[in-house]
């Protein structure tokens, strides 16, 4: 029987899953899926993880819960680093030892470290050893590998074209079509993405007639290049790609407005969301800071969209209101 | 030209030494009060972390009193504290105040940069004589936490309760109007004389508590409501994990030169917490695996809210307590944190394991209550 991997459809679930799918199955292994986020996986987050964590860390450990039985391994790699002098999260870099000390009764957990900050030998290193459990012939992880990142850069592709990480998946960017006008959303991709905790926003905004630009549907060598610019180097990836984005946004694409989807407890999002929006601000761009925790109702976030919307639409007309 | 920096714990100690033996006015801010909380949580992101808040808070005061430089320190991740100049200059511009702010950080490759900020506050002065007031410091930081750990043995032995705090009042009143590393190194020996002749219950038995968490909720006692003193009138000697001479030399000058020894930090938290997460993070949790070793009966972990690393470091630390048998007790501190709900946990933790200690006993030689 082909070992069962088990991947939580959390977290760097949204930038890494075609990756991550291609490499197992190649290597011969069945990958299984956590299902969609819903309250039960919520709640059972919550409960185990501790308090004081952000909503996508709770949400990752009730993935993690859903998984934990149906597979022979969990996939929960440790990455400190994706990129040279930058860091993603503390948390991501303790998030095995989170895991494993929260959740009980764990299958094998597959925790490769990934630290590319100072050099790139520990992804050789990572594939290579998560390789082995599945394979002893290194050709054949070398080449699983390669394919894998194939498959990363092709959905990378796609994403840049407008499609949502979930079309993305699907080969499909027929959604990123004609719409009356842009906004930005910007945010950790792990909250905007998640279906339920972001509670549809995306899909909302589109059937108002708005189209969405994310941070991850613009070229990434774009958002390097701003990112030179700033004050003093941007040492979290995320923090890097949302700061850069929204002046992209505010710059080049001229939007109407941007949105700023921020988890409650979020360390990075209290400070980066305080610098973009002193910014945004200042260029008197519309700016709307949604905050998403564990009990957000969605009417609350609904009744706010609309009227973010609506400031938007009427904004040119205003004279006459 | 007037130069401040923020606030915490002793620090300012060393801070006043350095900058005075180089010749530079400086402005020590008024100690944090809850003006400096309000003006903090005020104009600061309402999810940013304490310090940051109350730095905020520093600088307002000290500009208010006519400060023109801000000295700050920078990193570079992953914990918050790496940024937090970025966003307090941005904070402080909005709000319309002129100041200067030099931050001090690593330099990154590039050492001129970083000799060039050196020359704003000290208005050019030779490097040799910055790196000889910086090691003047230093050595006025280590005797700073030598009082203070001085301090931290005698309060719960002391005959009559509360002289070893009245002393320390009296020395910080002191130490704000003494200039310089020679001053400050001789007020500093004569409170030590003077506070190793209190009198005390010589061969009490007290209870050894560790303190272990972020540094800044540890050290400055505004936020931590004076926990090493609150704890010494409870009759438990203290100790902290990391003190300002700690940081000093291993963060700042070890680190740079590549020469900070982490084996030890490392060994002790591996089983447990396997990487590092920014901050003391790590620290924290081979702290609390030491301190067991070495004895000591109970550890109380603070953090502020929100702070990542201890966040991680929080969520291993049952596993911990569990596996060493050793109780700690998590202290999240904010804004809201009221001092009698602060208390009140504080007495039950020391009531805790005083009893285990004496439960102990029992079957052993000695009773510890009742004195």
């Amino acid at each position: 029987m082909k070992p069962r991997v088990g991947i939580p459809r959390a977290l760097l679930y949204y930038n890494y899953f075609p990756l991550w799918e291609v490499f197992f199955k190649e290597l011969g292994a069945e990958v299984v899926l956590s299902g969609l986020t819903n309250k039960k996986i919520l709640d059972d987050g919550v409960n185990c993880c501790v308090d004081d964590a952000c909503l996508p860390m709770k949400v990752f450990h009730g993935h993690i819960i859903e998984l934990k039985d149906r597979v022979d391994y969990l996939f929960v790699p440790r990455l400190i680093s994706v990129e040279r002098n930058e860091y993603i999260c503390p948390k991501f870099c303790g998030l095995p030892d989170m895991v494993l000390n929260s959740v009980k009764d764990l299958p094998t957990v597959i925790d490769c470290t990934i630290n590319l900050r100072n050099s790139s030998s520990s992804l050789r290193r990572a594939v290579l050893d998560v390789g082995r459990l599945f394979t002893g012939d290194y050709r054949r992880i070398y080449t699983a590998y390669r394919k894998a990142v194939l498959c990363l850069e092709s959905f990378e592709g796609l994403m840049e074209k407008g499609a949502t990480p979930l079309e993305a998946m699907k080969g499909d960017y027929s959604k990123a079509g004609e719409y009356h006008y842009s906004i930005g959303l910007i945010g950790h991709p792990y909250n905007i993405y998640d279906n339920y905790m972001s509670m549809r926003i995306i899909d909302k905004l589109r059937d108002r007639g708005v189209n969405v630009i994310t941070q991850d549907m613009i070229c990434s060598n774009e958002l390097d290049r701003i990112a030179r610019d700033f004050s003093k180097p941007m040492f979290w990836s995320f923090g890097k790609s949302i700061m850069a984005a929204s002046r992209y946004l505010i710059d080049k694409r001229h939007v109407k407005g941007i949105i700023y989807l921020v988890a409650f407890g979020c360390g990075l999002d209290a400070l980066v969301g305080d610098l973009v929006e002193r910014r945004i601000r200042k260029k008197g761009i519309p700016f709307c800071l949604l905050t998403i925790d564990e009990h957000t109702g969605e009417a609350g976030i609904d009744t706010r969209l609309e009227a973010f919307i609506d400031m938007l639409e009427w904004g040119g007309t205003a004279k006459c209101w | 030209m007037l130069v401040t920096f923020p606030h915490m714990g002793n620090a300012y100690i060393a801070m006043k030494s350095v900058l005075e033996d180089l010749g530079v006015e400086v402005l020590v801010p008024p100690p944090c009060t809850k003006r400096t909380l309000e003006l903090g949580t005020k104009y600061s992101p309402e999810l940013a972390c304490l310090p940051l808040k109350l730095n905020i808070g520093n600088y307002i005061e000290a500009i208010e009193r006519g400060a023109e430089v801000i000295v700050m320190a920078g990193g570079c991740g992953p914990c918050r504290f790496g940024y937090y100049a970025e966003v307090q200059r941005e904070i402080l511009q909005d709000l319309g105040y002129s100041f200067k702010m030099v931050v001090l950080e690593r330099p990154q490759g590039n050492v001129r940069d970083f000799v060039k900020k050196i020359a704003i506050i000290t208005g050019g002065k030779t490097v040799f004589r910055v790196l000889a007031s910086i090691k003047r410091a230093t050595r006025v930081a280590v005797l700073m936490d030598e009082l203070e750990r001085l301090c931290w043995q005698i309060r719960p032995r002391e005959k009559s309760g509360g002289t070893v705090s009245r002393l320390m009042r009296e020395f910080h009143s002191q130490a704000l109007n003494t200039r310089g590393s020679v001053g400050l190194a001789a007020l500093i020996g004569e409170y030590k004389d003077r506070i190793s002749r209190v009198e005390t219950k010589g061969n009490k038995e007290v209870l050894g508590i560790g303190i272990v968490g972020e540094i800044y909720t540890v050290i400055e006692p505004f936020v931590n409501v004076s926990i090493a003193e609150k704890l010494g009138d409870l009759g438990a000697e203290v100790d902290k994990s990391i003190t300002v001479s700690y940081w000093v030399i291993n963060h700042l000058i070890k680190e740079a030169l590549h020469l900070h020894n982490k084996n030890e930090l490392q060994e002790a938290s591996y089983p447990y917490l396997r990487s590092f997460v920014g901050g003391h993070g790590q620290e924290s949790v081979a702290n609390t695996v030491l301190y067991k070793r070495r004895g000591y009966d109970g550890v109380i972990h603070l953090l502020p809210f929100t702070c990542m690393p201890e966040i991680v470091a929080r969520s291993v630390l049952p596993e911990v307590s569990h596996r060493y048998g050793i109780p700690v007790m998590t202290l999240v501190l904010d804004e809201m944190t009221g001092e009698a709900g602060y208390m009140t946990r504080l007495e039950a933790f020391v009531d805790l394991i005083r009893r285990k200690k004496e439960m102990k006993g029992l079957y052993g030689e000695r009773i510890l209550s009742g004195d």
